[in-house]
């Protein structure tokens, strides 16, 4: 497995290096810096040199680099980089050069931890805060505490402390969609899809059995809403988008978390588990079919000669016009050597962003059922090599509550638990845009 | 796409303020000389730091410091061995880890000094906080000198046994540190017998770190078997929903050592850790389509093995929405399972259409799995598609959009025409490096649909001005040889291209003596001036071998027999086909079982890329299916090939193609050996000189009539340096 761990910063210094083999040699540091922050060729996370092999991933302004000899399984390397900057910001707030410089040595304290020999070892953030804290003082820890550390660190339920206790019990879920479309400039869609997030913050007492339940395909032939849901239920105004949500959703495939009795939804589909407590992801999803698109997006784009580019945009909101989105963002390419813009926009404020070689269309709230028009046109500066424009395409950014493009519910979502308390849960639903896409 | 390349550029900025108030910078300020700041450091760290310094504060600053210095390799820090081995008793575990880590670092290079805190440490394994003990026993493991490692071993044996089942896990990976530092000193214990032990250990996180131990062990020696029969392989697999899902993926990959004696327990052990495939750790879901593409070659239910491919599709979908690096490794393993299970992603096409910003890396590998998962069905859709990939700014993956359906069109006959008008309408945008591309593959649909679509040609010779590239030249060169008695002024255009003989590469000279010699024969009026003097060139101002072996040919050729020499000049080519994408069987075969590692990424047989990685081969066993691997097949094949053209001819290229192979490995080893070396930090795989020859080697005979042969990615963008991944098996 690993034979090391390297942070460095953007401009190449070392900020943590940490052996875990005896093939692991400072020098490998000059050569990663060599080879792949001073080297403005490099397009590969993972780089093999010799026998050595280096993959890394960048978190701002920081490269994660775990070096390997011989064919190690590199899922494993890459997940376990993207938990360690999980880990540093649940530390630190943030994983970047200043957290890591301001905590080195707990970076190296949880490193010690986290990997023995290079093989990844308990990684949950909520164990190790049992032993490993910001303040020393409380790594010195009476006896009997170190052996419900130690039962925990290698325990069934490691992601769990014992004991919780809530006065008030409480859940909330967020029902996150990220919906992509990308449209060709004939107009089909070619593809839309949505990737979904279920993320639960869990104030629960005691050891509780959840047992949540989906308006999935699958799912349906069970009964038993749980009435108590708190939350007003999303969709309501949506036209088409109730519509489908009334019915019922095709997941294509699901994820979850470490804590989900994953033969049992295998068997049948219930998604039973002992959450941890706080925040955490309960699982993850994506559906293809009967994607509801919130906005529907019509560009001309026109090439006047050499000098001139028209544009115009026309956007319409396809949900409920009670329902209205928020921080919507346009961004309308224009081709490199552009002068200057003229635009009118019929909502919101657009403005030309020659570093980005875009018009930006910013509607801070665009409400359900309604539709805005941008006209606009590019003045193009003459060049000497006349290359034709690649035209990007148009992309979208916003978010929009209570709605959910895949028309996914939650059903219910029931607490069992010894102490028989009962307890109050909110659900919340969002849909943002993923990667949404316009040619033309 | 610059969006794409912003991500991983690396910007430079000499402004950035360099803060001292940062605290990791002012542990690092000099104080004179080193001896200076040794000698401060020394003095901060032995001093008691008066009667209110109760935590020991000033020590933990000095020791902070010098943590800090010792991440800049700052040597002079070594000097300071001593009082840390005199702090280390210090009732503190903040500085107790500090003083471990230190000592993990400098121990190799001062063993005398490390010695002294040998006792300490030992102490600590008796410690009754269980995890004092594992960090004294993780510390001491850790060092690389002969006192430490045969102090471990005695309390090892003991710790196995511990109470505390953190300590049991830990001591597990120490075993493997242990055999790591001195396998002869653990292979005559009974440490690996006490480790199988543990494998019924009854806590979970236990077993997997026992079954990671011997896993690694067993990868670094020859020596040692290892066995898992199916009583054991279920009870791991019982045991896998309470492991973390480290744990869980240790115990997937031990399961391919698990050999099925029967195939309905191949079926129910599959059918038993499908549910890992829904897990959110990536490593977790292709470890776990490894472990079910391995069962499958031992389950001889079809319809099983059907119903196991459709739930690895949509897993492999979902890694999509992962980090980009996850999403390349899928996307790699999908090329790579394609091949083996076609019935998997059939009809995903449209998942792998590139986003925008995807990073190069990910888009040219999804260009792959769509010039793979391409069909007579969906040829449209992909041309659209490729045909605006053919418009973004990276130049490398615009060429390899061009010669992708290029390759369409040989590879799905039906479509040809269409690719070709998409490739025309390519052409016309007179962007230099695609009408070069366009060039190269119009050459190869010529070659493999003759004496059609030749009314492109006027198209190409209205382009001729912008071929710079030796590449197209050649290509361009062939075409009009080839068609010399149908373009009208096809000794001018030739003539044009002789004018810059003496500047052109071999390749392009080869090109122009062949193409001439064409001429002559289709139009001896027309080339009976150009062929003695490319002749005389050819075979006299030249240095190059072939050239000069290729002139000397036509020479005698011409003058002995003009119609054999139109016989052997203008003779029927053999038809080319566009599978050479394809990995060869028993390359194909070892790669499937081992899905998600670094080789996958390659994409070339594992000691190609790991010279010391342990082989992996399909055991045998009465349930493995081996008609139905691909070795099988392909020998089956060859076999039937062999029957229909007569025994002997076959028996002799076959040896022919043998030797070959056998060349061009040694080749590559060759190759290897002084890459291998430390001092060469060249990229072993983006040289073409390697790239090419593992892969080139296995395809053997068939090779020579593969469209692109010799002509690999390498020659095309000389900017891939250090190009890891791609390119190679999908050479276009």
């Amino acid at each position: 497995m690993l034979s090391g761990i390297l942070l460095f910063n953007q401009k190449g210094e070392l900020l943590i290096m940490r052996a875990f083999r005896q093939d692991m040699r400072p020098r490998l540091a000059d050569v990663f810096r060599i080879q792949v922050i001073s080297n403005a060729q490099i397009r590969s996370p993972i780089l093999t040199l010799g026998s050595t092999t280096f993959s890394h991933i960048k978190n701002e302004n920081i490269y994660l680099v775990g070096v390997s000899k011989g064919n190690v399984n590199s899922a494993l390397v890459f997940e376990f980089l993207y938990k360690l900057v999980a880990l540093g910001k649940a530390y630190f707030g943030r994983f970047d050069e200043e957290a890591v410089k301001s905590n080195f040595v707990m970076v190296y304290e949880l490193l010690d931890e986290i990997l023995d020999f290079g093989y990844p070892q308990n990684t949950e953030t909520e164990t190790l805060k049992m032993y490993i804290t910001t303040e020393g003082v409380k790594s010195e820890r009476a006896l009997e505490d170190s052996s419900k550390i130690t039962m925990q660190a290698t325990g069934a339920l490691s992601w769990r402390r014992d004991n919780i206790k809530y006065r008030k019990n409480e859940a909330f879920v967020d029902v996150i969609e990220d919906v992509n479309l990308l449209v060709s400039a004939s107009g089909t869609v070619l593809r839309a899809d949505v990737n979904g997030a279920i993320e639960m913050r869990a104030y629960l007492s005691g050891t509780p059995e959840c047992k949540f339940g989906l308006n999935d395909r699958l799912t349906l032939g069970e009964n038993g809403a749980d009435t108590s849901l708190g939350g007003a239920v999303g969709n309501m105004g949506g036209n088409k988008a109730s519509k489908a949500a009334a019915g019922s959703v095709t997941l294509e495939d699901v994820s979850l978390h470490q804590c989900v009795k994953l033969s049992s939804f295998t068997n049948d589909r219930t998604i039973s588990f002992i959450p941890p407590d706080g925040s955490f992801q309960l699982m993850t999803y994506r559906a293809t079919e009967n994607v509801n698109l919130p906005f529907k997006v019509h560009a001309i784009v026109n090439e006047l000669g050499k000098s001139k580019v028209e544009y115009s945009i026309a956007i319409r909101s396809n949900y409920g016009s009670k329902l209205f989105a928020t921080n919507v963002v346009i961004r309308i390419p224009t081709p490199l050597n552009t002068a200057t813009t003229t635009h009118r926009a019929s909502q919101g404020k657009a403005k030309y962003e020659p570093a980005e070689n875009a018009i930006i269309w910013k509607i801070a709230r665009f409400t359900g059922q309604s539709e805005f028009v941008l006209s606009a046109e590019a003045e193009l500066s003459a060049m000497t090599n006349q290359k034709a424009w690649s035209r990007p395409p148009l992309s979208m950014q916003f978010s929009l509550l209570m709605f959910t493009s895949s028309g996914l519910l939650v059903r219910y979502l029931k607490v069992f638990e010894k102490g028989n308390y009962s307890s109050v849960k909110w659900v919340r639903y969002m849909t943002r845009a993923g990667s949404y896409e316009i040619r033309f | 796409m610059f969006l794409a390349h912003a991500a991983y550029a690396h910007t430079y900025s000499s402004t950035l303020p360099i803060s001292i108030t940062l605290p990791y910078r002012s542990l690092l300020t000099t104080l004179g000389t080193p001896q200076g700041k040794v000698a401060e450091l020394r003095l901060e760290l032995n001093s008691s730091g008066g009667k209110k310094d109760k935590n020991f504060s000033t020590k933990k600053i000095a020791l902070k410091k010098i943590v800090a210095n010792m991440t800049m390799s700052n040597n002079d820090m070594v000097a300071l061995f001593p009082d840390i081995v005199g702090v280390m008793g210090v009732p503190s575990l903040e500085i107790k880890k500090m003083c471990f880590l230190y000592l993990v670092n400098y121990a190799r290079m001062k063993p005398d000094i490390a010695l002294k805190a040998l006792p300490i440490l030992t102490n600590d394994l008796e410690d009754n906080n269980p995890l004092m003990r594992a960090l004294a026993l993780r510390t001491l493991s850790y060092i690389h000198v002969r006192q430490f490692v045969e102090a471990t071993l005695i309390p090892l044996k003991q710790l196995l046994k511990d109470n505390d089942p953190y300590v049991r896990k830990t001591a597990a990976f120490c075993v493997a540190k242990l055999y790591d530092h001195d396998r002869h000193l653990v292979e005559g214990s009974d440490l690996i017998d006490r480790l199988n032990l543990m494998l019924r250990d009854e806590n979970p996180t236990v077993v997997s770190s026992a079954l990671a131990a011997l896993m690694d062990i067993w990868e670094r020696s020859e020596s040692i078997k290892l066995t898992i029969d199916y009583a054991n392989a279920s009870k791991i697999v019982q045991i896998l929903p309470d492991c973390s899902e480290w744990g869980q993926t240790y115990i997937l990959e031990a399961l391919t050592s698990y050999v099925p004696q029967d195939t309905s327990e191949a079926a129910l052990l599959a059918d038993r850790i499908t549910p890992r495939l829904s897990h959110t750790n990536s490593a977790v879901v292709l470890t776990c389509i490894r472990v079910i593409l391995y069962l499958m070659n031992y389950i001889d239910n079809e319809k099983t093995i059907a119903a196991l491919c459709t739930k690895l599709s949509p897993p492999l979908v979902t890694l999509l929405s992962k980090g980009p690096e996850i999403q390349y490794l899928a996307l790699r393993n999908a090329l790579l399972i394609l091949q083996r299970r076609p019935e998997v992603l059939r009809n995903d096409i449209r998942v792998f259409f590139c986003k925008y910003n995807d990073p190069i890396y990910v888009k040219v590998t999804k260009l792959e799995l769509i010039f793979m998962l391409a069909s007579e069905k969906n040829i449209r859709e992909v041309l659209t598609e490729l045909r605006e990939y053919a418009t973004e700014i990276d130049v490398h993956f615009v060429r390899k959009s061009v010669r992708a359906i290029g390759k369409l069109a040989i590879k799905i006959e039906p479509a040809a025409k269409l690719c070709i008008s998409t490739l025309l309408e390519l052409v016309a945008t007179k962007v230099s490096y695609i009408v070069q591309e366009a060039t190269v593959v119009i050459k190869n649909i010529f070659r493999k649909y003759p004496n059609e679509y030749e009314s492109i040609i006027s198209t190409l010779c209205e382009n001729l001005d912008s071929l710079d590239e030796p590449e197209a030249k050649a290509a361009m060169i062939w075409v009009i040889g080839q068609y010399a008695d149908r373009i009208d002024n096809s000794e001018v255009l030739l003539e044009d291209f002789l004018d810059s003989w003496p500047d052109e590469t071999h390749e392009v000279q080869l090109a122009l003596l062949t193409a001439t010699v064409k001429l002559f024969i289709q139009r001896p009026t027309k080339g009976q001036d150009l062929v003695p003097k490319v002749l005389k060139w050819a075979t006299e101002d030249t240095d190059n071998p072939d050239l000069r072996d290729r002139g000397y040919m036509y020479w005698r050729l011409l003058s002995t027999d003009p119609a054999a020499a139109k016989g052997v000049v203008m003779g029927e080519k053999p038809a080319i086909t566009a599978e050479s994408e394809k990995l060869d069987p028993v390359t194909l075969e070892e790669m499937c079982l081992v899905v998600g590692t670094l080789a996958t990424v390659y994409l070339k047989p594992v000691h190609t890329v790991f010279r010391s990685a342990r082989p992996r081969k399909l055991l045998e066993s009465p349930a493995l299916q081996r008609k139905t691997l691909p070795s099988y097949l392909a020998m089956q094949q060859a076999k039937l090939l062999a029957e229909q053209n007569g025994g002997t001819g076959v028996g002799n290229a076959d040896g022919a193609a043998a030797a070959r192979d056998g060349d061009v490995l040694s080749e590559a080893d060759a190759y290897f050996a002084s890459v291998g070396g430390q001092q060469a930090y060249q990229s072993v795989l983006g040289d073409d000189g390697f790239a090419s020859s593992p892969t080139a080697a296995t395809h053997g005979g068939e090779q020579r009539y593969v469209v692109n042969q010799g002509q690999g990615l390498g020659t095309v963008q000389p900017t891939m340096h250090v190009q890891g991944g791609e390119g190679d098996l999908l050479s276009f």
